[in-house]
C-alpha cells in the first residue's frame, strides 16, 4: 500500500448562514495519521466528508500526491473510510463485506476470500467471516469496517470518530488495534473525533479546529504543552483558571507570584485569568487554624484554599482545591505526597516558575 | 398455591373461550362454505367435482392468467415509480417527506367508482377521431386480453399500502450511511441500488408485492366498470348460473393467497434460519 499526501487548501462550505468551513488548510505527509479534534459544529466532519467526496465545497482544492480530486466523485477516489455509525451491509457476512470493494474492481472471487481473511485477521476477528453484522458486537463490527475499507488498498484512510458508539474498554482496544494496523500498513489517514484523549493517543498530529478554521496543528506533546492559543489551551487537557493582574507587558501576577506571560499580552493593570495546567501547580500545606507562615509566601485568598478531594490516579494523585476567592483548582501531586493533604486540609498554591497563556474575562 | 392454581386455570379458560369465539367467527365461514361445495344435500353424499370443474369452467384460466399479469404489471410500475422516488427523499428531499405521503394517502380518501368515472371520461376522449394516436393509445389500454389501463389505476390504488411497506422498510436501514459506505468503495449509483439498497428492502418490498396482489385479485368495481373480466369479476359473472363453483373458486383463491403469504414468510425466514446455521 503506497502512502499518498493529502492537502486540503483554503476550504470554504456553508449552510445557508452558517459558515461550517472557514479556508480550512491542512496537509498530511504521506503515511501520517492527523487527528482532527473540535467540538461539536467546529466543521471537523463536514472537511471530512468533503475530503470523502460526499460534500462539495464552496471553493478550495482537495489534492491527494497533487492530483486534484475536488470534483471527482466519491465512487472515484480511491478512498477508505470508516464511518461513526454502524456501516456493515446488514445482507453481508463480515467476510462479503470486506471482499465488497474487491468485487466491484471484479477481482477473481478465489483471490477475493484470501484477502478478506487476510484483512480479518489482520483486525483481530479472523473466524468471523461467516457472521451477519447482526451477530457481531460493536467493537467487531468497527473492525470489519475498517477491513472493509483497507481491503481496496485506499490512498488515504478516513475515520469519522469510529470509535464514539463503543463502550470504554472496546474504544481502548480498538483505538490501539487502528493506530498499530495504520502504522504496519503506513497508510495516511485523517481522524475525526472529539475525544482529546482519542486524538492525543493516537495521532501523529492533532489539528484543533474552531468555528470552521484551524486553531493550531501540532504534534500532541507540542498541543498539550505549548498551546498556540487560549481555546487550544482550554480545550485540550484540563486548565485550571486563576484570577491574575497583569504587571506589565512581560508578567502576570497570579497566587501571589509573577509569572512571564506567553502569547496574547493585555495591557498593564488588566484583570486576567491565567490559565495553569494541573501538572503547573504545586500544593505547600498550611496550619489549620492560620494561613500565616513565617517565609513571605503570599497569603492572599487567590493563593490559599481548602482541600476538598483527592483523586488517586496512580503515579499521581489530584487534589481539588477550593480556594478562599471561590475559585476551584486542581493539581497533580506525586501520590506519595497525597497523604500530607487529608481532606479539607489547608493548602497554598504554588505555579510553577514557566510561561502561562493569559485570557481577559 | 391453590389460589394461584385457580388463577391459573382461569386464565386458561378464559384463554380457550376466547380462541374458540375466534376461531368460530374466522373459520366458521369458511367451513360452510367448504361444506357447501362438497356435500350434496339431495343425494347425500360428498364430491369434490365442483374443484374439478373449476379447471374447465369457460373464462376461468384465463381471467386467473389475465389477472396474475395484472398483478405482476402492476408491482413492477408500483416499484419501477416508488422505489427511486422514496430512496431520493430519503437521501436529498427529506423535506418532502410530509407531500409525498399525503399525495399516497390520497387513494384511501376517493372512491374506486368516483376514480373510475374519471378515467372512463379520460378514456373517452380519443374516441371521436379515430386513427388518431389518442384512439389507438385508447383501445390499447382497453385491449380487452390485457387491460393495461387497470394497472395503471392498480398502481394509484395501492400507493398507500406501497407507500407504507417501503417506508417501513427504509427506515429500518440507516440507508444514507450504507449508500456513502457503498460509494466510497467505489459502487456506481446503479449497484448501490441493486447490491445494497434493494437487498435490504427485501422485506419492504415482499409486503408490498404481496398487498399488490392480494389487491389486484380481489379487486372487482373498476374492472367490472370498465368491463373487463379478471378473476374477481368473472367469479361474480359466473356465479349467476352455478351455485358451487364460484364459492370453490372463492376458496381456492383463498387458499392460493395463503400459499403467497406463506412463501413470502418461508423466502423472509429462510435467511434467518440460514444465519442461525451459520453462527452455530
Amino acid at each position: 500500500m503506497s502512502a499518498a499526501g493529502l492537502e486540503l487548501k483554503d476550504l470554504n462550505r456553508s449552510y445557508g448562514p452558517v459558515q461550517a468551513l472557514d479556508g480550512l488548510d491542512l496537509t498530511l505527509a504521506p503515511g501520517e495519521l492527523v487527528a482532527l479534534l473540535g467540538p461539536s459544529g467546529c466543521g471537523k466532519t463536514t472537511a471530512l466528508r468533503i475530503v470523502a467526496g460526499f460534500e462539495r465545497p464552496d471553493s478550495g482544492k482537495v489534492r491527494v500526491d497533487g492530483a486534484d480530486l475536488t470534483q471527482v466523485s466519491a465512487a472515484k477516489r480511491d478512498m477508505g473510510m470508516v464511518f461513526q455509525s454502524y456501516s456493515l451491509f446488514p445482507h453481508l457476512t463480515a467476510a462479503e463485506n470486506v471482499a465488497f470493494g474487491l468485487r466491484l474492481r471484479k477481482v477473481a472471487a478465489a483471490e477475493r476470500k484470501t484477502r478478506a481473511a487476510e484483512l480479518l485477521d489482520l483486525v483481530g476477528i479472523s473466524g468471523l467471516d461467516a457472521r451477519y453484522p447482526h451477530q457481531l458486537s460493536g467493537g467487531q463490527q468497527q473492525r470489519v469496517a475498517l477491513a472493509r475499507a483497507l481491503a481496496v488498498r485506499p490512498k488515504v484512510l478516513l475515520l469519522d470518530e469510529p470509535l464514539s458508539a463503543l463502550d470504554a474498554k472496546v474504544r481502548l482496544q480498538l483505538r490501539d488495534e487502528i493506530r498499530r494496523v495504520q502504522l504496519d500498513l503506513g497508510i495516511t489517514t485523517l481522524f475525526v473525533t472529539h475525544d482529546q484523549e482519542e486524538a492525543l493517543s493516537m495521532a501523529d498530529r492533532v489539528a484543533v479546529m474552531r468555528d470552521g478554521r484551524l486553531e493550531q496543528c501540532a504534534a500532541p506533546a507540542v498541543l498539550y504543552e505549548r498551546p498556540a492559543t487560549a481555546f487550544v489551551a482550554e480545550f485540550v487537557g484540563t486548565m485550571n483558571h486563576l484570577q491574575g493582574t497583569m504587571i506589565d507587558s512581560e508578567l502576570v501576577e497570579v497566587a501571589g507570584r509573577r509569572l512571564p506571560v506567553d502569547g496574547e499580552r493585555p495591557t498593564p493593570g488588566t484583570k486576567v485569568k491565567v490559565l495553569l495546567r494541573p501538572e503547573a501547580i504545586d500544593l505547600e500545606p498550611l496550619a489549620q487554624t492560620s494561613a500565616s507562615t513565617t517565609d513571605s509566601a503570599p497569603t492572599s485568598p487567590s493563593a490559599i484554599g481548602t482541600v476538598r478531594i483527592a483523586t488517586f490516579l496512580g503515579s499521581i494523585t489530584r487534589m481539588t482545591v477550593m480556594l478562599d476567592d471561590g475559585t476551584e483548582v486542581k493539581a497533580d501531586l506525586p501520590s506519595h505526597r497525597a497523604s500530607e493533604f487529608p481532606a479539607a486540609a489547608r493548602a497554598r498554591l504554588i505555579p510553577a516558575p514557566r510561561p502561562v497563556l493569559v485570557v481577559e474575562p | 398455591m391453590a389460589g394461584l392454581l385457580g388463577r391459573l386455570g382461569r386464565v386458561r379458560w378464559w384463554r380457550v373461550a376466547i380462541l374458540t369465539l375466534v376461531a368460530v367467527y374466522l373459520l366458521g365461514p369458511l367451513f360452510s362454505a367448504l361444506w357447501f361445495t362438497v356435500y350434496n344435500s339431495r343425494l347425500h353424499q360428498f364430491s369434490l367435482a365442483p374443484y374439478g370443474q373449476l379447471f374447465s369452467a369457460p373464462g376461468f384460466l384465463a381471467s386467473v392468467r389475465m389477472t396474475f399479469f395484472l398483478a405482476l404489471t402492476t408491482i413492477a410500475l408500483e416499484f419501477v415509480l416508488l422505489v427511486p422516488a422514496m430512496i431520493a427523499i430519503q437521501l436529498r428531499l427529506p423535506r418532502l417527506r410530509p407531500i409525498v405521503e399525503s399525495i399516497a394517502m390520497v387513494p384511501l380518501v376517493v372512491s374506486p367508482v368516483a376514480l373510475t368515472a374519471g378515467v372512463s371520461t379520460v378514456l373517452g376522449w380519443g374516441l371521436n377521431d379515430q386513427g388518431s394516436w389518442l384512439f389507438r393509445l385508447d383501445a390499447d389500454l382497453q385491449n380487452q386480453s390485457f387491460p393495461l389501463i387497470l394497472p395503471l389505476i392498480y398502481a394509484i390504488l395501492v400507493l398507500p399500502f406501497a407507500f407504507r411497506s417501503l417506508d417501513a422498510g427504509l427506515r429500518a436501514v440507516d440507508l444514507k450511511t450504507l449508500v456513502e459506505a457503498s460509494r466510497g468503495l467505489g459502487a456506481p449509483w446503479p449497484l448501490v441500488l441493486w447490491r445494497v439498497i434493494l437487498p435490504n428492502l427485501r422485506t419492504g418490498l415482499l409486503s408490498g408485492a404481496v398487498l399488490t396482489l392480494a389487491l389486484v385479485f380481489g379487486e372487482y368495481t373498476i374492472a367490472s366498470i370498465l368491463t373487463f373480466v379478471p378473476f374477481a369479476v368473472w367469479i361474480v359473472q359466473d356465479g349467476q348460473g352455478s351455485g358451487q363453483l364460484p364459492i370453490a373458486t372463492s376458496l381456492l383463491s383463498l387458499l392460493l393467497s395463503w400459499a403467497v403469504l406463506f412463501l413470502v414468510s418461508f423466502l423472509g425466514g429462510r435467511r434467518a434460519a440460514a444465519v442461525t446455521d451459520r453462527s452455530a
